[in-house]
């Protein structure tokens, strides 16, 4: 069997279509690739999703966090609290539990337990956590002659935020939010690893890596396959990153712009 | 556990909650609490070990060393941790094997991998095949620490370069000009004044390790991930005297306060050292402290 077949019996496998049967012997070095390369598209995707959705509620969870109001700072804080302080790995296992049962209460929940929105509600409200924390940061460290720039300009409410202090938020907390992206898609490993049930075999980059050392009782191939291909999206994360860092900093002098530092801290 | 546990029929309630709690199963997941706090007890040192061999490598003078080090370091980097956790088990015990192999079956001939099989001698096995239950979990875990120690080592490396770095260079430069030669400047100058700059990231690393430390179920440990899946699932009646549907979601709510309360003490904890070790100290935060008692 050649390559190409491999390719488009097993490109899509983790999505459900092509060959249904996963290789069983014989494993060779291009079924490997194209099953590990197909399972990324769901480290994709919930990177993605959860990232883009997160990050409005980041926004949210990091002006609460800002406020005076006990009211809204207390709930922002205990939300942060309570995502950053526990494992993402509980995190999964509890909320797949908990969808579980409100299943049985009500069919509206039938979806959540399966892992393309379910374990997305979960990264949705880990990454919104981790980002307001950031945000919330760079929210403190605003210098203080922009806002009383913005109140001499007459700018009040929400285009002063709007204009002035959104984006400075946004230009501080960049390079620490480049660094929250890259560790989503890494925790997006974690998924079908912690009760969301891999539906006929359709798993994660991770998932197939594991079946591959699982049958072949060798770990040094399919590791360092997954370890490459997770190098790249890293790379492209940095990489796109780089361009709305650029612009968020173009304003900017040359030599007052921050690069982005790729400093590798959390594992949730 | 309690006297009147004995008739589980007659009880209700909190009373019955009591007996349940006390079986012998939920024994197993105190005991694993134990499992984990002795794998923090365990590999945080371990690590921090790791870590100073490597943060050292990497600024050594001598290039094949540092290129080993600045390796180990980068190599958590861009990869997803969870992907070393499942790589290092096997292949650490793999290459344990190996050796073992090669030592003790120096006239073996076949290839050690045949197709799917990885293929030692019988005295080469780990552990042994005859050897009792505690062993084969003992070395079991004796794999996980060490995985947890490669891992996070690489991470307490990463700190305790960047706070080697920080020490200033001024320090190192009067240890020179007082004569110290290059091992002595490193142990008596620069070694005790990195911790101050070290500290933050190495709390920070904790609270990592803190929440790592689930993944030993992955690790195919019996941890409290296992025991909550094993004692939550539905119990029939003709099974137990403890009958319960699922109740997964509330072991895993437990397990989530648990971690919660460990991390918050630890906050705790690791500020009241900062604010120790900070005090008189000539940076920010020292200066901050100073201020704020004046």
């Amino acid at each position: 069997m050649s390559c190409w077949e491999t390719i488009a019996d097993y490109a899509l496998r983790s999505q459900g279509f092509g060959e249904r049967l996963l290789p069983r012997t014989d494993f060779t070095l291009c079924q490997q690739f194209v099953l590990i390369g197909s399972g990324m598209i769901w480290n994709i995707y919930f990177g993605i999703f959860a990232l883009v959705s997160g990050f409005f509620l980041a926004t949210a969870v990091a002006l609460g966090k800002a406020a005076e109001n006990p009211l809204v700072r207390k709930p922002a804080e205990w939300f942060i609290f309570l995502f950053r302080g526990s494992p993402l790995f509980i995190q999964f296992f509890f909320a797949y539990f908990v969808f579980l049962s409100l299943k049985g209460v009500s069919s509206f929940f039938d979806p959540f337990t399966s892992a393309w929105l379910g374990a997305l509600v979960v990264l949705f409200l880990n990454t919104a956590a981790y980002s307001g924390e950031i945000f919330y940061g760079a929210l403190q460290s605003i210098p203080k002659g922009d806002t009383e720039a913005a109140d001499a300009y007459g700018l009040s409410g929400w285009s002063r935020f709007r204009r002035v202090i959104w984006p400075t938020m946004l230009r501080l907390a960049w390079p620490a939010y480049t660094n929250e992206a890259i560790f989503l898609f890494h925790a997006t490993t974690l998924v079908f690893f912690s009760g969301f049930p891999a539906t006929q075999q359709r798993g994660d980059a991770l998932y197939y890596a594991n079946y591959f050392a699982d049958k072949t009782f060798n770990p040094f191939v399919p590791y360092p396959i997954l370890a490459g291909y997770f190098i790249l999206l890293t790379l492209v994360v940095i990489g796109l990153f780089g361009l709305v860092n650029n612009r968020l900093n173009r304003h900017l002098p040359q030599d007052r712009r921050k690069s982005i530092k790729y400093k590798p801290q959390v594992i949730r | 556990m309690f006297a009147y546990c004995s008739d589980p029929t007659t009880l209700d309630g909190f009373t019955w909650l009591s007996c349940y709690l006390t079986t012998g199963k939920h024994m197993s997941i105190y005991w694993a609490v134990g499992t984990v706090l002795l794998l923090l007890a365990i590999t945080a040192p371990t690590a921090l070990a790791f870590g100073f061999a490597g943060a050292s490598a990497a600024r050594s003078a001598i290039a094949p060393l540092r290129w080993i080090g600045k390796t180990y370091i980068a190599i958590v980097r861009g990869i997803p941790d969870i992907a070393f956790f499942l790589f290092f088990v096997i292949a650490l015990d793999q290459a344990f094997e190996y050796l073992r192999h090669k030592v003790k079956c120096p006239d073996w001939d076949e290839p050690i991998r045949q197709g799917n099989d990885f293929v030692v001698c019988t005295a080469a096995k780990l552990p042994l095949g005859n050897a009792p239950q505690w062993v084969h979990e003992t070395y079991g875990f004796f794999l996980a620490v060490l995985t947890f120690a490669i891992v996070f080592g690489a991470f307490a490396a990463n700190v305790l370069f960047g706070a080697m770095r920080a020490v200033p260079k001024g320090q190192l430069e009067t240890a020179e000009a007082y004569g110290m030669n290059q091992r002595q400047t490193f142990w008596r100058v620069l070694v005790p004044q990195m911790w101050v700059y070290a500290l933050p990231g190495l709390s920070n690393l904790w609270m990592v390790l803190i929440k790592a430390t689930p993944l030993l179920f992955l690790l195919g440990v019996e941890d409290i991930v296992y025991w909550a899946r094993e004692l939550g699932g539905a119990k029939q009646p003709q099974f137990t005297d403890y009958p319960h549907p699922d109740w997964r979601m509330w072991y895993f709510g437990a397990l989530l306060i648990f971690y919660l309360c460990f991390t918050k003490v630890s906050e705790v904890v690791l500020d009241r050292i900062m604010a120790r070790l900070t005090h008189g100290q000539a940076t920010a935060a020292g200066e901050r402290q100073r201020k704020a008692a004046a």
